[in-house]
């Protein structure tokens, strides 16, 4: 039963590589990187990533927070393990920070 | 404050009473004023042997409910403030009104404003609120204002007179800057301007806020930006008072006629400046919580530079 069970975990495992594999080639600058929230700070405060990057902000604060870049993209208010996505589609320097905590800051600079 | 322990995740029972008394100096009642002689003096945490002998007008602060905070710092936050208004309740001599300083809810929603109005309205007390940020997280900040903001001005500040003392709620946690503290902006700056002019010097001022105006610990953001432009109107008046809520704890200074106060939380402590990575809830064992509700009375003398803050059980 056991042996069943991880070996079509790792048929699923292997499709898995391969479909990704596919798509890699497919959409190469197509990549995902997180930013976690705890205790208070951004980590990491600054993110170097390509054009294309989708970066999620996650929370682990038992407060809330905000991801808050003026002008380019305002997350709602993320609870405790809420997420916040966001897609650069342009190369620059993002300064971000939380509305609610100020003195909390970060930077996503995109290549 | 050395050796301050923050880990209490896992607190053992053989942990001694004075070492409890040192990591929680919180209360999570009300803090009891008074105005004698035209000039406020805290009594006392609600509960406490001074709270009894309030003579002259006073009125309670409260500060911090976060109805609807869940986290293991404090499971039921909306259970503490009900202690706290019983307590409220229990006075022997009714105040005559409440202020709380923001963060009445957690998140802004309307079940936890609901909620929160149900328990604080039961103390029967005109409640003057200014906003905490935690009160503005819906859009347009609806939920605040229409409850409480009803000819306030701008984002909620006013001001208003009792028993000759000069009131002013104020509003700091809105259009914060990054890598800023709390903001009151120029608008409310002018607007406080106008109202203290053609005042009396003489007449005594209380300032509510729910950031602590004066800068009490930059590095968790702990202060207003603009604060010191406040203070400059306020300078002149013989006596005026800053009550504050925001860092869940109890911190006192004097400068010149000025005096700064901040209150506990009815919902969870936060640590002292700089004693744990973040400003985040504080948690300690259940039964301290409970058992430490009331245990830090603190009693203001005016006209001296000390302010004794004296940890008095209310149980046990």
């Amino acid at each position: 039963m056991m042996s069943v069970t991880l070996r079509s975990h790792g048929l699923r495992l292997a499709m898995a590589a391969a479909i990704s594999l596919c798509l890699g080639a497919a959409h190469a600058e197509e990549t995902t990187t997180n930013v976690m929230i705890d205790n208070f700070t951004f980590q990491p405060a600054e993110l170097t990533v390509k054009v294309g990057t989708t970066v999620t902000w996650k929370n682990r604060d038992d407060i809330p927070h905000t991801v808050v870049s003026a002008g380019k993209f305002r997350s709602k208010t993320l609870d405790t393990d809420d997420s916040f996505t966001f897609t650069f589609t342009a190369a620059g320097d993002y300064k971000y920070f939380c509305s609610l905590h100020p003195h909390m800051t970060g930077m996503i600079k995109v290549e | 404050m050395s050796g301050f322990d923050h880990d209490h995740d896992n607190e053992r029972p053989g942990v001694s009473r004075r070492r409890v008394l040192e990591c929680m100096t919180w209360a999570g009642t009300g803090v009891l004023w008074t105005i004698s002689g035209g000039v406020p003096r805290s009594l006392g945490l609600v509960g406490s042997a001074q709270a009894a002998e309030s003579a002259g007008m006073t009125f309670l602060q409260i500060s911090d409910s976060h109805v609807g905070f869940d986290k293991p710092a404090n499971p039921n936050a909306l259970g503490t403030l009900e202690e706290a208004i019983a307590k409220i309740n229990a006075m022997p001599a009714k105040p005559s009104f409440m202020i709380h300083t923001g963060d009445i809810s957690h998140l802004s929603k309307a079940a936890e404003f609901d909620n929160a109005d149900r328990i604080i309205s039961q103390a029967k007390l005109d409640v003057h609120y200014v906003p905490g940020e935690h009160d503005f997280l819906d859009e347009e900040n609806k939920f605040y204002k229409e409850r409480y903001g009803r000819g306030a001005k701008g984002a909620g500040w006013y001001s208003f007179d009792a028993d000759g003392v000069h009131f002013i709620g104020l509003v700091n946690v809105v259009n914060l800057k990054a890598g800023g503290l709390g903001n009151l902006g120029s608008e409310q700056l002018e607007w406080l301007e106008d109202d203290l002019k053609g005042k009396s010097k003489s007449t005594p001022i209380v300032v509510f806020a729910h950031i602590p105006l004066w800068t009490v610990y930059p590095e968790w953001g702990w202060g207003t930006e603009d604060g010191a432009r406040a203070l400059d109107y306020l300078k002149g008046f013989g006596s005026v008072t800053v009550l504050n809520g925001h860092i869940h704890q109890v911190m006192q200074k004097v400068e010149g006629n000025v005096t700064f106060h901040t209150a506990r939380s009815t919902a969870f402590p936060q640590p002292a400046p700089g004693t744990a990575p973040s400003p985040g809830p504080m948690k300690v064992a259940d039964d301290k919580l409970r058992g430490l509700l009331g245990v830090a009375s603190i009693n203001f003398k005016r006209g001296t530079q000390n302010l004794a803050i004296i940890d008095t059980p209310l149980q046990g």
